[in-house]
């Protein structure tokens, strides 16, 4: 009772990286509020995930395995997770920000006249007064976000209702697996007294999944390409170091917008959340929602021909040139002085 | 008679975020919209479209739009008269006002009980939010089948509506019983275009507040045409639960609004020249950081 919820999401028989994420941000919270994590999984031959969830802190593994559950619909997903929050009572419920938490923990929150916080970007226990009643609430979830395209950062909190529910992007919050593992205790849901006839009304006719193609989350160096750079043209130039310097390429949403490089690099607030070793940045300005995406990384470079461009201020090097200067002459001395 | 189909499209009037000032928000951490210009939200027109041609296909159909708002939020069920829609509803009142996503779900779905329709289509998400909630928990509200990332309408006939809906990696194609809420993603095909003609005809509409304060001959011409007149719901209108609406109804609050400050680091400044580019890629080969 009154512990913390992270649902489960499993992509091809694999965890996803978010629910991971969220293992080792819920471990982190139950261990300040002195209660169990407990993990939720819901899908088709799924058991075998549970020694996984363990390493990641999981107390209990709650499972429901069945066909109907795979792949996702909303609506049997919504009744085992509406279902099992009513009969354990968890204070927190934790989803990725992906389009299946996205899709159905909206749902979860209706049906439990919970409030939602989408996409939060940090979780902290704390306490809160209520500034018109004076009421006071002690280790509530504080669930902090940007807002307004993240020109601001919102705390909100979740005085009455329970669970207080939030999602979190992939990538945001780090995953670390504990040196010893939980318990991980598999617990069977009841979910034949959740689940209705009218629960499987929609039905899946065809699904296409794609390959991943670009894999910049997983990649150690990153070069960056913005509005700055000019071209589509001027791309290759930032391909070419990337590829040279044996990583990935990423891009600011302006770039993506402006058509240079494909929406899968985009990184920033609302693209993917990258903390590789070295991050260069290449005409990039460093507006906010592009800084919140990469702000994690270890060494950040910058290539820009103002001066006075905000990504400077985070850049632990700032190279004052331009991309068609500058590129050629780190793939020269990279080439002259690696081996 | 036959039986004519109503689509209800969700929509919003939403500040351009893209664009904001420091006067955007107000001390109680509330948005300021006054400050900000107001459009219609770029999703919505998506949906509005996938409306539209839900009716293109039905034939026997209506598209009407509806929005929570101030009384300028009309100038988005105009637009879309503009483009195809048959009318509108605006629902408009203080009892809403501070309303997060459950709460504003909440209204919407009392006011879709009074109207009755037989889908519901919205955009996937707002952009002064972002947070893709409302068409869910509406969905959960009125106890319907949800379709969220709709694509493409693949086919619609009575009863039933095939949708292809975009995954993280790939797509679906989905068939759901009808009535259900339909959420629209923005690589879903654009709206159409404003009509010259359907804005003469429209161009006059006015909701029910607006008509109130309009000249007499404005409110004649619309008695003689009342597919110019917008309806206006007030909370009262809606039956709502008093206690579910607004900043009360809402379980989430704001706790603090802060401004985003960059952290400053120790920063070294270099330029284009070739010794301190050597000197760099140096530094970077040295501490492993590459290679």
């Amino acid at each position: 009772m009154n512990n913390v919820f992270v649902y489960i999401e499993i992509e091809d028989k694999e965890i996803a990286d978010v629910s991971l994420e969220l293992l080792t941000k819920g471990r982190e919270l139950a261990n300040t509020l002195g209660v169990k994590l407990e993990a939720v999984v819901i899908g088709k031959d799924i058991k075998g995930v549970a020694p996984e969830l363990a390493k990641y802190g999981a107390d209990t593994v709650w499972v429901a395995d069945n066909e109907i559950f795979a792949p996702f619909r909303t609506l049997p997903h919504t009744a085992v997770m509406v279902g099992l929050i009513k009969q354990e009572k968890p204070q927190i419920a934790l989803f990725g920000a992906t389009p299946v938490g996205r899709d159905f923990a909206p749902r979860v929150s209706s049906a439990l006249h919970s409030g939602l916080t989408a996409d939060c970007t940090e979780l902290v226990i704390g306490d809160h007064k209520d500034a018109k009643t004076g009421t006071e609430y002690s280790n509530l979830l504080y669930q902090i976000r940007p807002a307004f395209g993240g020109n601001i950062i919102a705390t909100i909190v979740n005085p009455e209702c329970r669970p207080q529910m939030a999602t979190v992007r992939e990538g945001v919050m780090r995953k670390e697996a504990l040196a010893t593992p939980a318990k991980g205790e598999i617990r069977e849901i009841d979910w034949k007294a959740m689940v209705s006839d009218a629960d499987l009304a929609v039905r899946i006719i065809d699904r296409h999944i794609e390959e991943r193609k670009i894999n910049i989350k997983g990649a150690s160096v990153i070069v960056a390409g913005g509005y700055g750079v000019g071209s589509k043209e001027g791309f290759k130039l930032v391909h070419e170091l990337a590829e040279v310097l044996g990583g990935e390429v990423g891009a600011s949403r302006a770039a993506v917008d402006a058509g240079f490089t494909e929406h899968e690099r985009q990184i920033g607030q609302t693209g993917v959340t990258v903390r590789p070793k070295l991050y260069i940045a290449c005409g990039i300005s460093g507006q906010i929602q592009h800084t919140a995406g990469m702000d994690g990384s270890a060494m950040i470079v910058s290539i820009n021909t103002d001066p006075e461009a905000p990504i400077n201020n985070i850049a632990d090097y700032a190279i004052i040139g331009s991309v068609e200067e500058v590129i050629p002459k780190m793939i020269k001395y990279y080439k002259q002085n690696s081996k | 008679m036959e039986k004519v189909t109503k689509i209800v499209v969700m929509a919003k009037q939403v500040p351009d975020t893209r664009n904001v000032g420091k006067d955007a928000m107000t001390p109680e951490g509330t948005v300021n919209r006054a400050a900000l210009a107001a459009i219609f939200n770029p999703e919505d027109l998506n949906a509005l479209e996938l409306a539209l041609q839900m009716k293109d296909r039905i034939g026997s159909a209506t598209v009407h739009v509806l929005t929570m708002g101030p009384q300028r939020a009309a100038d988005i069920i105009r637009e879309a008269m503009f483009r195809g829609a048959d009318g509108g509803y605006l629902l408009s009142g203080k009892e809403f006002a501070g309303s997060d996503t459950l709460a504003t779900s909440y209204a919407l779905s009392c006011a879709l009980r009074k109207i009755n329709p037989d889908i519901i289509v919205a955009g996937r998400q707002a952009i002064d939010g972002d947070t893709a909630q409302v068409g869910p928990q509406v969905a959960e509200k009125l106890n319907l089948p949800q379709v969220t990332y709709a694509e493409e309408l693949v086919e619609i006939k009575e009863g039933e509506a095939t949708i292809k809906r975009r995954l993280e990696r790939g797509s679906e194609t989905v068939v759901t019983p009808l009535p259900a809420v339909i959420t629209v993603n923005s690589s879903a095909k654009e709206c159409r275009p404003r009509n010259a003609k359907r804005v003469m005809k429209y161009k006059y509409a006015l909701a029910t507040s607006e008509l109130a304060t309009a000249s007499d001959k404005a409110k004649n011409f619309i008695e003689e045409r009342p597919y110019l007149h917008i309806v206006e719901f007030a909370a009262a209108d809606v039956n709502p639960d008093a206690s579910q609406l607004g900043l009360s109804g809402s379980p989430t609050k704001v706790k603090k609004i802060e401004n985003v400050v960059l952290q400053a680091k120790e920063s070294k400044t270099l330029t284009a020249e070739d010794k301190d580019i050597e000197a760099l890629m140096q530094e970077l080969i040295a501490s492993h950081t590459l290679g």
